[in-house]
């Protein structure tokens, strides 16, 4: 981003261009040479996951995309086609079906490693928040991919999460005409959401470059919290995080390739190699696995409206976070009570995941109503509330210290 | 990394009981399917070609009088991974087909004998004729039916890895199903056209009993059980569903044995980069 390079390249057709475009510089300053805290451990290894994820399912969405029909008398037969007669295309479908739900997993760790270490609080709040969009765009993202194979949860699943905007008073239900493009879901709406699944993933390209630009102001976060304070706490990105990722990455891929050869409809549902048929609904309409948390919040408060905005506030809630939490201590390592209420807090939301698979009655509406109010409890009463009350343990004086400290530790 | 995988596992097991295998629920009665152990399963399984010949046989003679298989066409029957019926055998059972094509240079639709390139001719031109022949009972097309189909329901076996190493219990549900007649139903209750199933989410099913003993006569001198027949067309109706299943598995064992080749190598590379480093 810098104007001029501080860099001289022996090679004269480099520093040639580089005076003119300062792209190489670029990358050799913010790829290369980028001071990284020495003692990232491998939760940080989820960034450069999740790029690679994101690359994957592009490339394998736009290979699809040649092969697709959006039209709702093809769309399901045209999938098949892909299946069985495109070259390959069992392989580009599962990667891309089965590569949504590892970018789900990978997301929710790096989040949740996020919330552990404090990556959130100052100076870092709008990397945060941008990621917060990075997630809200990626959820846009996967439920309108999951509308296009045009089975019976693709359809019933656009049905009941279009639905909800009728909850919203007086313009509610013009608001669900006008998104569905008539008046049930049909042709139009499979056609826009083929366009907005499209679109959407260059707009989380985009948001992804300026977090990582957000996360290059700052630098790393590291399992301390303490910033780095010598050369002597920092390494250079290449070649250290680069293989270090890189094997990460693999040993990641290793999962997904897995699941995409071995049980690649694991994660999917049975009745989406149903045709779509807006005459017979399927007994339990769910959402993908990685909506169901999100789920069972909407579906534990009785009136629909309240449902919706507690649904839409579970999300948005993370966006006040690097305020909420009113902790001067950034990593979790040193703030005991803390630690304890984020296992917990974890812990609930998959409580919430499993109950958004269940059925809305008996025990699973209490189980679902008790968890969705500790979920708020977590961000409005308790981080606001223990970051006063807790004495956190002592910070070590930098990385270098704390990792020799580590280190004698061992050997001793 | 030791607590990190230990924090993955524990997130893993978790995770495994929102499987969405655990969310069908069950009505009174109603039996999860046979676990019968089928050759294809497992990242070694691959189809037995006799029994898929043999299963392709009960499709033809008793299921395709009213189930379509729309999806397939005939020269899948002599791809690799399949049946593998030599091409011979594929031209003469797309032979035996009568195919709508046309129009002609005079305008006209005409009928011909199919061809291996054709898709499976249905036996109903369409829906409402399906129905008007089945006392308005839709017989769904069958070319997706073992993976549109669970057949672990409300027990634990529907939780935690049980369908990770299972499958979905698809193959299972059509063989249980065919051969899961002939159960009186609890208080020898009766209902008009339908037959009571307990492998059947509603327990009662439009379908009559359909294989009968040596209903079928098998060419490699196999025993036409009533559970064999079902068997056996499960297993044709698996590979019908997913006919690149074979190519898939073996494919992923390459893939998956040249990527743990990698990680280990890009882990040695990576401890001899941090060898000088504390961290």
């Amino acid at each position: 981003m810098s104007g001029h390079s501080n860099y001289e390249f022996k090679n004269p057709v480099v520093n040639w261009l580089d005076s003119r475009l300062p792209i190489v510089s670029l990358i050799k300053g913010q790829a290369m040479d980028f001071p990284t805290p020495k003692n990232l451990n491998y939760w940080w290894t989820f960034g450069g996951i999740l790029a690679i994820m994101l690359v994957i399912q592009l490339i394998s969405g736009i290979v699809l995309v040649m092969h697709y029909t959006p039209n709702t008398a093809m769309a399901f037969a045209s999938v098949e086609h892909i299946m069985r007669d495109v070259n390959y295309g069992w392989l580009l479908r599962y990667m891309h079906a089965n590569g949504a739900s590892m970018f789900f997993v990978a997301v929710y760790i790096h989040i949740f490693r996020g919330m552990y270490y404090g990556s959130y609080k100052e100076p870092r709040e709008v990397l945060w928040m941008l990621g917060v969009f990075i997630f809200i765009a990626m959820m846009a993202t996967a439920f309108m991919g999951y509308v296009l194979p045009w089975g019976q949860m693709s359809f019933w699943g656009a049905k009941v999460i279009t639905s909800l905007f009728s909850a919203i008073p007086f313009v509610g239900d013009p608001i669900v005409t006008w998104l569905w493009g008539g008046f049930n879901v049909a042709n139009p709406t499979l056609n826009r959401f083929f366009s907005l699944h499209y679109l959407l993933p260059f707009v989380l390209a985009a948001l992804v470059f300026l977090h990582i630009w957000a996360l290059h102001v700052p630098g790393n976060n590291n399992p301390t919290g303490v910033e780095p304070k010598s050369d002597a706490d920092t390494l250079p990105f290449h070649p250290y995080y680069t293989m270090k990722d890189l094997y990460a990455i693999m040993l990641f891929l290793m999962v997904m390739f897995a699941f995409v050869f071995f049980a690649p409809n694991y994660m999917g549902h049975a009745d989406n190699y149903i045709e779509a048929n807006p005459l017979v609904t399927p007994t339990h309409i769910v959402p993908e696995w990685y909506f169901l948390p999100f789920y069972a919040i909407l579906r534990s408060i009785p009136d629909k409206l309240l449902g919706v905005i507690a649904m839409f506030s579970s999300l948005l809630i993370l966006l006040a976070l690097p305020w909420l939490d009113s902790s001067r201590v950034r990593s979790g390592k040193y703030r005991p009570i803390f630690k304890q209420l984020f296992w917990l807090f974890v812990f609930d939301c998959l409580v919430l995941g499993v109950v958004g698979g269940q059925p809305a009655e008996g025990i699973w509406l209490i189980i679902g109503r008790i968890a969705t109010a500790y979920y708020f409890l977590h961000f409005i009463i308790l981080l606001p509330l223990i970051g006063l009350l807790e004495s956190p343990k002592p910070l070590p004086a930098s990385i270098s210290e704390d990792v020799l400290a580590k280190s004698d530790a061992k050997s001793s | 990394m030791k607590k990190l995988f230990k924090s993955l596992a524990v997130a893993s097991i978790l995770g495994a009981l929102m499987s969405p295998q655990a969310l069908a629920e069950k009505a009174k009665g109603h039996k999860d399917a046979t676990n019968y152990s089928f050759s294809f399963e497992g990242i070694f399984g691959t189809f037995d070609r006799a029994q898929l010949q043999r299963g392709f046989l009960v499709y033809k003679e008793v299921c395709s009088s009213c189930h379509g298989l729309e999806k397939l066409s005939y020269r899948n029957l002599g791809e690799p991974g399949g049946p593998e019926f030599s091409k011979a055998e594929v031209k003469a059972i797309a032979a035996e087909n009568e195919v709508i094509d046309g129009p002609n240079s005079e305008g006209e639709m005409f009928e011909r004998p199919g061809k291996p390139a054709d898709r499976f001719v249905s036996p109903f031109p369409n829906k409402q004729a399906a129905k008007a022949s089945n006392n308005g009972a839709l017989p769904p097309d069958l070319s997706l039916i073992t993976k549109a189909r669970s057949g672990w329901h409300g027990t634990l076996r529907s939780l935690f890895t049980y369908s990770l190493f299972n499958g979905s219990g698809g193959p299972e549900y059509v063989a249980s199903l065919l051969s899961g007649y002939g159960h009186e139903a609890p208080n020898g209750e009766e209902k008009d056209g339908l037959s009571y199933n307990p492998f059947f989410s509603s327990l009662w099913i439009a379908m009559p009993e359909q294989l009968s003993e040596d209903g079928v006569e098998y060419a490699d001198g196999t025993k036409a059980t009533i559970e064999q027949q079902a068997k056996d067309v499960a297993v044709f109706l698996t590979w019908a569903a997913e006919p690149k299943m074979e190519e898939r598995k073996s494919l992923g064992l390459i893939v998956l044995l040249y990527m743990a080749v990698f990680s280990a190598m890009l882990y040695l590379v990576k401890k001899a980069i941090w060898r000088n480093v504390k961290h």
